[in-house]
């Protein structure tokens, strides 16, 4: 390891493209349960970016903000799927098409 | 006892609240004794402030408190005695306790007995804050309090629309002027620095020299509160109107005191005047245009108290006249004897209403020599001296003036002329008065005579007109006040001539009006005298004028915002906010896709700004 | 140069797997698509040196997080009635903003990405390491994320309960 190095652009721009799946996944699919999995994709993208650039300046600092995201990523998830069960339960559906009672 | 100067207002105050607090529960005679009497109070004490002052001569001074502090500016309660004060409080104190008394009787049948004292009382309280006043602002509180009390007894009979018309002319034409003197106050101010009467002069000495413009501004600007006030040409013009008040209302408000106040004014500010001399003979020119114009009018009309009301606007206006040339002294001296007179045949010509069921029309009358003597002998003594036939007291006074007028450079005879002018014609209408109402065939018998609550003022004043001449003028103490006038004695010539035109007025009302030697009436009936007549009878148009220039304009203008015009720019406003919400609440969709594509919208934006792609 | 090739293998399949995810009309296939994907991430960051992270990775995220998601499916227990209404994804009205925005925010990131000097990763950052620093300089944040994660328990317990009871009652209701 390390006698040929990776160029960090081309893990950002797997980054990045992961982020663009992510996103648009969040704005093309109405099923609740996709949407989460969109959100994950792209916190797991932007955990790339850190992780890289933590591995560029061969600091942990990294690797500690991944950490961060994780804990993010997973109370996220907690609260998420409870949110699922509540859509589910109120509206007999996953689609967030119906759930537009908050429309101005 | 110049300690006790502030009760003199103190007094028509407190019982002017006591009637007002009790609702007209009082009986009437209590209320009599309340009203009349407090003002009484009011005189006497003047009587003793005046003695002392006499004493020393010396201007007194009296602060009682601070009125309010707003940086720079704290005007003070505070009054200032000098011969002018004194003089003007001995008129209202003096003239307006007679006029009280006449009123207890004059207005004993009315219901609102009560309130009327409660006014009249009020009235005299603002009255004497403005002559008393130490400061303009203060007087500036007196002045719009008697415009108040004005408007209220203008008003009293309020039943009749005509009557409340007449009180919101008078408010409203005085209120054009009274804005006028609030700029000027505010100029004065700022210019200044201060609206305390005295050192307001001797800053305005210190400060401008005479001709400044500034000078000439804010004397024009207080010019045009006096003549808002006091009846003068432009804003005559509600005067004829607040007639419409009870008749001892007009002998107080219209006649003596209040319609005086502009030349009050303009004698207590008469310092900032001699800093401007154009504003000088506007006053001047003011006063004798007017008084020839309302002379005019009044012998033309034949409502008995409208006669009178257009007979005080000339006389006001010969006050001016004097303020104007700077004979100061005369002027306030023509107040003092026109208060008396005016006062006079202003309640004797209440008496003859009151007994004649309340009949206005002079030619409706007719002959009560003999069934009102009384009233006759005051009302003839009263037009003499109006007429100034000489030894009366308005003589004196009118003499005074035009002998000044004419000793004034320049302008000075022509003014004089026009005074002689006026004096002719004044005779003529007030011995036209006479002769019409006392002389002559009796058309209509009184039911009652007046009382003695009614003889007992018109006795007095009777006096005051007939000799009012000899001892005001030394007791009066006016030199104090203003400059001494250097003494000149004109030609004889003069002085015959003046003695000679009232005369030659009274003669020509006499071959008009009771001898009927001369027959006018060929000339009255011809086509152009009836024109002539019509226009001087509608007090040469001025109703007219003002209707078609000012309130005909005004009225179609707001009848073009009862549109509401304006109302549309501010709905343009709201329909504008009202689209606005409706396009964000089209976007507040419920869609959880919309609102993530908006953020990527966002993040596109911000990416472009922070990259400098844009 | 096995790393190099490991490494763009691994993006490949990364890619591939999210968009697969991303695509599949029934939930349960798009989690194992999504783990796969994660999997592949975690190789990824293996190879850019640092394997701590990829081990957290494949326990927490490949098995816990997707665990979680797997069993809220199973929960709910769907059939394929949303399938239908997915198709309507074809329609140009629905992917055509999103995919406009999206291949512009992707120009923009490039050319953001072009504009960085080129650099390379330096190698290996220890597990060691990366606890030292933890619980050194940023023991705060370790605070503030067990904090998040006591909220996003107490919330999930909050959301989930109702739920829960309301299924017993159902279900007891059956019974008699």
């Amino acid at each position: 390891m390390g006698s040929v190095s990776i160029p960090l652009d081309h893990v950002l721009l797997l980054s990045a493209l992961l982020f663009i799946c992510g996103l648009l996944g969040l704005m093309m699919r109405r099923n609740i349960i996709f949407i989460l999995i969109s959100l994950e994709v792209m916190l797991n993208s932007s955990a790339v970016a850190f992780v890289a650039a933590g591995a560029r300046w061969g600091q942990p600092d990294g690797q500690i903000v991944f950490m961060l995201i994780l804990a993010v990523a997973a109370a996220e998830v907690a609260v998420g799927l409870g949110l699922v069960l509540q859509i589910q339960r109120r509206f007999k559906s996953l689609d967030m098409d119906d759930a537009n009672r908050m429309r101005g | 006892m110049l300690k006790l100067l502030p009760l003199i207002p103190l007094f028509p105050l407190v019982s002017s609240i006591i009637l007002m607090v009790t609702l007209g529960k009082l009986p009437k005679r209590m209320v009599a004794i309340l009203g009349a009497g407090s003002v009484g109070m009011a005189a006497l004490i003047t009587l003793l402030v005046g003695l002392a002052f006499m004493e020393t001569g010396q201007p007194h001074h009296q602060v009682l408190w601070t009125w309010m502090r707003v940086g720079e500016f704290s005007p003070d309660i505070a009054f200032y005695l000098d011969g002018l004060t004194l003089v003007m409080m001995s008129v209202i104190t003096g003239v307006g306790f007679l006029i009280h008394l006449f009123s207890t009787e004059f207005m004993e049948d009315d219901n609102s007995f009560s309130r009327y004292f409660a006014y009249l009382n009020m009235f005299v309280f603002a009255m004497l804050i403005l002559v008393m006043a130490d400061n303009l602002l203060l007087l500036y509180l007196g002045w719009e309090g008697v415009g108040a009390c004005s408007y209220l007894l203008v008003g009293f009979w309020y039943q009749n629309p005509d009557n409340g018309a007449a009180a919101r002319k008078a408010f409203v034409v005085t209120r054009i002027g009274d804005t006028a003197m609030a700029v000027g106050l505010f100029l004065l101010f700022t210019e200044l620095g201060t609206l305390d009467i005295q050192p307001l002069a001797e800053a305005a000495k210190s400060q401008w020299e005479v001709g400044d413009t500034l000078p000439v501004v804010a004397c024009l600007l207080l010019l045009g509160g006096a003549v808002g006030k006091s009846a003068q040409l432009p804003l005559h013009t509600w005067l004829p109107d607040a007639m419409a008040g009870p008749t001892p209302v007009s002998a107080l408000i219209h006649a003596a005191t209040m319609v005086t106040a502009g030349v009050y004014l303009i004698a207590r500010t008469h310092e900032l005047f001699l800093l401007a001399p154009p504003a000088m003979l506007a006053v001047a020119l003011v006063g004798l245009i007017t008084s020839l114009m309302a002379a005019f009018t009044a012998l033309n009309q034949h409502d008995i108290k409208r006669i009178l009301a257009y007979s005080t606007i000339s006389q006001i206006g010969y006050m001016f006249l004097a303020l104007g040339v700077g004979a100061w002294a005369a002027g306030i001296f023509h107040l003092v004897t026109h208060a008396f007179f005016k006062a006079l045949l202003f309640l004797a010509a209440g008496a003859v209403i009151h007994c004649l069921h309340h009949e206005h029309n002079i030619f409706k009358m007719g002959g009560l020599r003999t069934r009102l003597p009384v009233v006759f002998w005051s009302f003839l003594i009263g037009s003499a001296a109006l007429a100034a036939l000489p030894l009366t007291s308005g003589f004196f006074s009118k003499d005074m003036i035009l002998l000044q007028a004419y000793e004034l450079p320049g302008v000075g005879p022509w003014l004089w002329v026009g005074g002689l002018l006026g004096a002719l014609l004044t005779a003529m209408y007030s011995f036209r008065l006479v002769f019409v109402v006392f002389f002559g065939e009796t058309k209509m018998e009184p039911d009652k005579q007046p009382g003695v609550r009614m003889a007992v003022p018109l006795s007095l004043l009777c006096v005051l007109a007939l000799v009012g001449g000899f001892f005001a003028l030394p007791l009066v103490p006016l030199a104090s006040a203003f400059p001494v006038a250097s003494e000149h004695h004109p030609s004889h010539l003069i002085e015959g001539i003046s003695i000679a035109v009232p005369l030659i007025g009274l003669a020509i009302a006499y071959f008009i009006f009771l001898g009927g030697q001369w027959k006018v009436d060929g000339l009255v009936n011809s086509a152009s005298g009836q024109m002539l007549r019509k226009f001087w009878f509608s007090g040469w148009a001025m109703d007219w004028l003002y209707d078609k220039f000012w309130v005909q304009p005004y009225k179609s203008l707001t009848h073009l915002l009862r549109r509401e015009c304006m109302d549309d720019i501010y709905n343009t406003i709201v329909k504008f906010c009202q689209l606005l919400y409706r396009v964000f609440s089209y976007t507040q969709a419920g869609r959880l896709r919309w609102y993530a594509t908006s953020m990527v919208f966002g993040m596109i934006v911000v990416i472009a700004l922070l990259q400098g792609v844009i | 140069m096995l790393e190099l090739v490991l490494f763009y293998t691994a993006s490949t399949i990364a890619l591939v797997a999210t968009i697969l995810a991303l695509t599949r009309a029934n939930a349960t296939h798009a989690l194992i698509y999504l783990i796969l994907s994660l999997l592949a991430v975690a190789v990824i960051f293996y190879i850019i040196g640092a394997p701590f992270a990829a081990a957290l990775e494949v326990v927490i995220y490949a098995g816990a997080i997707m665990v979680l998601f797997i069993f809220v499916i199973m929960m709910l227990n769907l059939g394929d009635k949303g399938d239908r209404r997915e198709k309507q994804l074809l329609k140009p009205q629905i992917w055509i903003t999103p995919v406009i925005f999206t291949l512009v925010l992707l120009v923009e990131l490039v050319l953001v990405l072009s504009q960085s000097a080129p650099a390379e990763i330096q190698g290996l950052v220890t597990p060691k390491q990366v606890g030292l620093t933890l619980f050194g300089p940023y023991v705060l944040a370790v605070e503030i994320a067990s904090m998040l994660l006591l909220a996003g328990l107490v919330g999930s317990y909050h959301l989930g309960r109702r739920y829960l009871e309301e299924g017993r009652e159902n279900s007891s209701r059956g019974r008699s």
